[in-house]
């Protein structure tokens, strides 16, 4: 039998082994040797084999399987499409990295036994990849819920911690909340055939408005899984507080796990598009690309600001979801395409540049045990590896050339350019509103990301503790390594990743942009003479004259330098606490952006002995939208204990009052 | 498609641009210094400071780490890159074909962001204040030129400079009102991003207004002498851009040696009077309070978008 000849089988195999490495975990709880010098080096190898196979299976036929087990006469399907590929691809290459930075990494004994971690991490692993091969709605939500509760626990695995147990629970309600949307959704796309297999959805001609309600239905179920404005009060709550491995797989898988059931349901199982749904997937997306991206301006704890701003990077594949919606529903397959291969693009950058980083503040807090911002500083010189490591995630999630970032938003904005060809007057209008929005977030980026940058890792050290922090270990540097070699190549061979996204969308737009491409080395959608970029020979003209300019002042002058204090206007007693902090640095969005935030000052009175200046900045979703409906819910359920009597004989009563409503109906 | 002749003008524009940078700085200089009645420098005078500060020792603070003693190569090597895709004396570079506009404003941020690190290396206060200025006026003056770009590339459709240029100078003359916000855009960033007056003062070393100077405190010798380098070369590009986009006559269109020679005293031409109204903006504004930056970008960024939503609305 040749390795890829059966793909799902495989891909159920890895799923399977996943698994067991879980099981086995629990085999020896409280060993932190085993799991850690075991298990996730195996769960690491199952991910890059995982890798192997999704990415021959990108380009075969769509293989299915019916599982002997299941719920009674309703066995579980599964199927493995070029979509489904490209995502398990997404998962077993982003989980290798993660799982070999794990190995370094759970060491300490916190919270939840090792062995239990271990267990709860590959089942996640696994239902991951269950819900990306599932093609019935039965097999889907098991997987999706197996999928939620996995993380729940893992996200609770410090329940020491009040705060931390408050996140997981407001994670978990937001996770049901939406998993009831995705269940309506799949009853409304069974069309009255009662048939829950998705060829059967496929199958069904859906009247107008019920395809309007499932693709609203999919929207908000998936959106509250991705973090979509407003469902994304969790995501800043939940991530933060999960152990950083597991913060890297959340952001940089399982949200995608929200983009490939949307992408499913929209483009695959509902049988047509409407323009409209696009301008709302669009909307929305811009929406939370800016609301996510000003809020992670004025963070002060590491871990949260990476989580707004994946709530950004989400707003920016809505965006792209919404433009290929746009001009499917206009039937102009190629701009779909494209604009699909941005969206898909921008996805498995943004996993592999997010799981990056929150590796690196995993590796950060291990050295340093902080995680807030004010505490850091000057980390470069004493974690190298993990320093530059963090910059080349850094320049890849601020977007910039040659970065594998900088590609997928280049791909995003061209998508844009073309809209002027739409056939409605008022949506060419759409076209400098969002590019316009779409930029300026892209911009307010590059300054978040200055922020992290530079607070953590540059200036003096902030706390005198900080010089005793110690570099990554052996595997957690092999993890960062690889993934930050993978935002390099994939930055330098765009038109690569292109190729691999072909049949994903001829299947789902209709057509591919990879046949347009002006060969290997020249990104060129649509048309080479409308716009052509070519990554590596930017990096290689760059390097060459970065090279020369080095060489030039090395032949001509000489190299002398020496060290002295710095330079400090002729204040003598200046220290590490006098540089910008993470609050300073935040304070000008704070300022332009100032509607966005519910701001509280407490500030000293005048002749304070001890004075306190504090300020918080605080989501107003939060206080217009989600205490309202808790008070309203609480309301409601106030109401009903009104019947809550505690005495039996009233309990009687209402047995025998209902008994009597029966049978007056019933008769 | 990269034909001999191409790459001969792109090197031919690359070294041009390197060695007439400074010359277009000393120009802005005297004639700022004219206009103010002082007595003006020596036109070559930053010529002479970058052979002075290449012969000088470079002093490190303690704490610099080796971020801080790369970054100087790599900006200058960053901003040369995009100088080599400006066309200014000829369209026909292959360079183009590599990076288009979009790129081009993505190397300058990317310049933008390894002196803003750089800044924040050694930990001084100056150094932070001064990088988490240049990231504000960045954040709001990046969108703003890329929608001044966006406004060329939809009337030219294509994001390459180089057909950007043809479509504007080789067909017959239109006049495109979206153009001239563009332009009111375009001014206003250029000032900002070459901290220039009325958003920064590049003579100033005064704590409470400097941007620019704040990052290059703690930079001297070589080092120093690779960063004014890149903040002239900088201004050339703008310039370039500019050029490109508003004044397009004269550049040669495709492999034309003639024209390449011919575009050179044209090009220097209009660099001479974009120098004179470059300082004669300076010389009529005021330097404003950081605080107003945001607004008088948020302007640029507005006027930016306008000029595309003209464009969609009138000129299709």
């Amino acid at each position: 039998m040749t390795p890829f000849a059966e793909p799902l089988q495989d891909v159920l195999a890895i799923a399977c082994a996943w698994l067991a490495l879980g099981v086995l975990g629990i085999a020896r709880p409280a060993s932190a040797a085993w799991s850690t010098r075991v298990l996730y080096p195996a769960g690491a190898i199952a991910g890059l084999l995982l890798a192997a196979t999704a990415l021959a299976a990108i380009f075969g036929q769509p293989q299915s399987l019916v599982l002997p087990l299941g719920l009674p006469d309703l066995p579980f399907h599964l199927r493995l499409d070029a979509l489904s590929a490209f995502f398990l691809l997404l998962l077993g290459a982003t989980a290798a990295g993660i799982s070999l930075f794990g190995c370094g990494y759970f060491r300490h004994d916190q919270g939840s036994a090792p062995g239990l971690v271990c267990l709860y991490y590959h089942v996640f692993l696994a239902s991951m990849a269950l819900v990306m091969v599932a093609d019935d709605a039965y097999a889907f939500m098991v997987a999706w819920e197996t999928m939620a509760l996995s993380s729940y626990f893992l996200v609770t695995s410090n329940h020491a911690h009040a705060e931390i147990r408050r996140a997981g629970y407001l994670y978990l309600l937001i996770a049901h909340i939406g998993a009831i949307a995705i269940l309506l959704c799949f009853g409304a796309l069974q069309g009255g055939s009662g048939n829950y297999t998705f060829d059967a959805m496929r199958e069904a001609h859906l009247a107008g408005p019920w395809g309007t309600v499932a693709f609203l239905l999919a929207l908000a179920g998936f959106g509250a899984k991705a973090g979509l404005v407003p469902m994304h009060v969790w995501l800043p709550e939940a991530h933060p507080a999960a152990p950083s491995p597991v913060s890297a797989l959340m952001s940089g898988v399982m949200l995608k796990t929200a983009i490939y059931g949307l992408l499913r349901v929209t483009l695959d199982l509902i049988g047509f598009q409407l323009w409209w749904w696009g301008v709302v997937a669009l909307a929305l997306g811009l929406g939370t690309a800016l609301y996510g991206i000003v809020f992670a301006a004025v963070q002060s704890d590491m871990k949260r600001l990476l989580a707004w701003s994946s709530i950004e990077n989400i707003g920016l594949i809505f965006a792209g979801f919404g433009l290929t919606l746009l001009f499917r529903g206009f039937d102009m397959r190629a701009l779909a395409a494209l604009a699909l291969t941005a969206t898909l693009f921008h996805c498995l950058n943004h996993a592999l540049y997010k799981s990056l980083l929150f590796l690196c503040t995993g590796a950060v807090m291990h050295a340093t045990s902080e995680r807030s911002l004010g505490r850091l500083g000057g980390l470069i010189h004493r974690m190298p590896w993990v320093a530059w490591c963090a910059l080349v995630g850094t320049i890849a999630i601020a977007g910039l050339p040659p970065s594998n970032g900088f590609a997928s938003e280049w791909l995003l904005l061209q998508a844009f350019l073309f809209t002027p060809g739409l056939p409605q007057g008022y949506l060419n209008m759409l076209v400098p509103v969002a590019a316009a929005v779409v930029a300026l977030t892209a911009a307010l980026a590059g300054y978040v990301m200055v922020k992290f940058y530079g607070v953590v890792f540059l200036g003096q050290p902030r706390e005198a503790k900080l010089a005793e922090a110690h570099d990554a270990g052996l595997w957690e540097r092999t993890g960062l390594v690889w993934l930050a070699a993978a935002c390099v190549l994939l930055g330098l061979a765009p038109a690569t990743v292109i190729g691999l996204l072909d049949p994903v969308t001829r299947v789902l737009a209709g057509d591919g942009i990879a046949s347009l491409a002006k060969g290997w080395l020249f990104l060129a959608p649509i048309q080479p003479a409308r716009a052509s970029y070519s990554p590596l020979l930017v990096f290689a003209v760059g390097a060459v004259l970065v090279a020369l300019v080095w060489l030039m002042v090395r032949a001509f002058y000489h190299g002398r330098w020496r060290r002295a204090l710095p330079w400090a206007c002729g204040f003598p007693q200046t220290n590490a606490r006098m540089q910008d902090t993470a609050e300073g640095f935040g304070q000008p969005v704070r300022q332009v952006f100032e509607p966005f935030f519910r701001i509280r000052t407490e500030a000293p009175a005048p002749g304070d002995a001890h004075p306190r200046y504090r300020e918080t900045h605080e989501d107003h979703l939060w206080y217009g939208l989600y205490l309202p409906v808790a008070r309203g819910v609480g309301w409601f359920t106030g109401l009903v204990t009104v019947l809550q009597r505690g005495r039996i004989s009233v309990y009687l009563l209402y047995s025998f009052a209902t008994l009597l409503v029966l049978l007056l109906f019933v008769r | 498609m990269i034909s001999a002749s191409g790459l001969a003008a792109q090197f031919t524009e690359l070294v041009l641009a390197m060695l007439l940078a400074p010359l277009l700085t000393g120009w802005v200089n005297q004639c700022r210094a004219w206009l103010q009645s002082r007595s003006a420098p020596p036109i070559l005078q930053p010529y002479y400071v970058l052979a002075k500060l290449f012969r000088k020792d470079v002093v490190l603070a303690h704490n610099a780490s080796p971020l801080f003693r790369v970054a100087p190569y790599l900006i200058l090597g960053v901003i040369a890159l995009a100088a080599a895709v400006v066309p200014t004396l000829g369209t026909d570079l292959p360079m183009n074909a590599a990076a288009d506009a979009i790129a081009l404003v993505g190397l300058l941020a990317m310049a933008r962001l390894f002196i803003a690190l750089a800044a924040m290396d050694v930990g001084t206060a100056f150094g932070s204040l001064g990088a988490r200025r240049e990231m504000l006026v960045g954040f709001l003056a990046e969108p703003a030129l890329l929608m001044v770009l966006f406004t060329a590339s939809l009337i030219s459709n294509s994001t390459s400079l180089a057909t950007i240029v043809e479509t504007l100078a080789h067909k017959e003359l239109v006049i495109y009102p979206s153009m001239a916000f563009a332009g009111v855009a375009f001014t206003m960033v250029s000032l900002a991003e070459n901290a220039r007056i009325p958003v920064d003062n590049p003579a100033t070393h005064l704590e409470l207004t400097m941007i620019h100077e704040a990052m290059l405190l703690e930079y001297s010798g070589r080092h120093l002498a690779l960063m004014e380098w890149a903040a002239s070369l900088k201004l050339f590009v703008y310039s370039g851009i500019g050029l490109a986009l508003f004044f397009p006559w004269g550049v040669a269109g495709g492999g034309d040696a003639l024209g390449i020679v011919l575009a050179l005293p044209v090009l220097i031409l209009k660099l001479a009077i974009g120098g004179v109204l470059l300082a004669l903006i300076e010389m009529l504004s005021a330097k404003m309070r950081i605080f107003r930056a945001p607004e008088f970008l948020g302007i640029a960024f507005l006027l930016g978008v306008l000029s595309m939503l003209l464009h969609v609305l009138l000129e299709r």
